[in-house]
């Protein structure tokens, strides 16, 4: 499979060929859609994507994982209910929650069964209007010390694409609470909440800051020509979501940049 | 066959966005006396033989574990309704 850009030679990015050593595990469950699409992320920020598959009963030596978005078994029950008691789920979990603290991204559906998995806090229930959004979704990152921030400034704006039906955050005013005090809100949504998320909460992550979730799709916003800018221009880069796999890269080998 | 019966509700604090858009179509049907819907979920889930005591904890704990998520839903009603 090449890993050149599928049209012209205008790839922004040149990966750091230190980075290749970093393993980064991209689970796909039946009804992923998007593990291609995050495994060829980790690839063009440098990384080496490996493929996991939901009924795996071992990590193998991956470094970090990525859980992708899509309709994890058609969504049925709750979205991420069922996805969430797949084998290699009980891995991740333990895994994450061990000293090694796995880094840990949910994207989306991802992000959904990581909420299932009580890796974070709160739930996803349907977008407030009830439709389906696809749209180019401007961010802040309010946390740049976690695993899959640090090559991000705390108040940086960045588009991505968000796409969902059951993107709408909630969690009852004490967990909200909490995660602020905490600075555990990650990600919110700057100038139009496209969901109803409580506080404008578009991704959160754990105490430990390896395990990070949310509903927009950085792995959308890595290569010249397929991001938010090609498409209508409203702010941003075509590469602003690529900074999620160059941070856990970068952490992983231990480098600073 | 018995089967055990699962009712789960969207918790009451919780606003049921599904519920919201079934009550704003009632009117438009005439039905004008129904100031508030909340749609739930029912499970059935049949049992081969008997149920115990056993079984009808399992189907509580499988209520609380798989059929609802405690965040955001209600387990409002385990039941066994015979065949």
């Amino acid at each position: 499979m090449t890993e050149l850009p599928l049209i012209g030679e205008a790839i922004a990015v040149a990966a750091e060929p230190r980075l290749a050593g970093a393993r980064i595990g991209v689970v796909t469950f039946p009804g992923t859609l998007d593990d291609r699409d995050a495994a060829r992320a980790v690839r063009l920020a440098g990384g080496t994507a490996v493929p996991l598959w939901h009924a795996d009963t071992t990590l193998g030596d991956v470094d970090a994982v990525v859980i992708p978005g899509g309709f994890s078994y058609g969504d049925y029950l709750r979205a991420g209910a069922i996805a969430r008691f797949a084998p290699l789920m009980s891995k991740i979990i333990d895994a994450a929650n061990s000293d090694a603290k796995l880094p840990v991204l949910g994207i989306c559906n991802g992000f959904q069964i990581l909420t299932e998995s009580h890796l974070l806090p709160g739930s996803m229930i349907k977008n407030d209007h009830l439709k389906f959004m696809c749209r180019d979704q401007v961010l802040r990152v309010e946390n740049s010390n976690t695993a899959w921030t640090l090559d991000y400034t705390a108040g940086q704006e960045i588009t991505v694409p968000l796409k969902n039906q059951d993107g709408q955050y909630i969690a009852d005013d004490k967990v909200l609470d909490a995660l602020e005090a905490e600075g555990r809100v990650v990600f919110r949504y700057v100038g139009f909440n496209p969901n109803g998320s409580r506080r404008d909460i578009a991704g959160i992550s754990n105490a430990a800051g390896n395990v990070v979730g949310l509903m927009p799709h950085p792995e959308h916003a890595v290569e010249v020509g397929f991001g938010p800018e090609s498409l209508d221009g409203i702010g941003g880069s075509d590469t602003d979501g690529l900074g999620f796999f160059t941070s856990v890269l970068n952490k992983i080998v231990g480098g600073n940049k | 066959m018995p089967r055990i019966v699962v009712d789960v509700m969207p918790k009451p604090e919780i606003l049921d966005p599904q519920g919201k858009a079934i009550v704003g179509a009632l009117p438009r049907l005439g039905f004008t006396s129904f100031s508030s819907v909340r749609q739930g979920k029912r499970f059935e889930l049949t049992v081969e033989g008997e149920v115990t005591d056993a079984i009808l904890a399992q189907a509580r704990e499988a209520a609380e574990t798989l059929l609802s998520n405690p965040v955001i839903e209600d387990v409002v009603n385990v039941e066994v309704v015979e065949a």
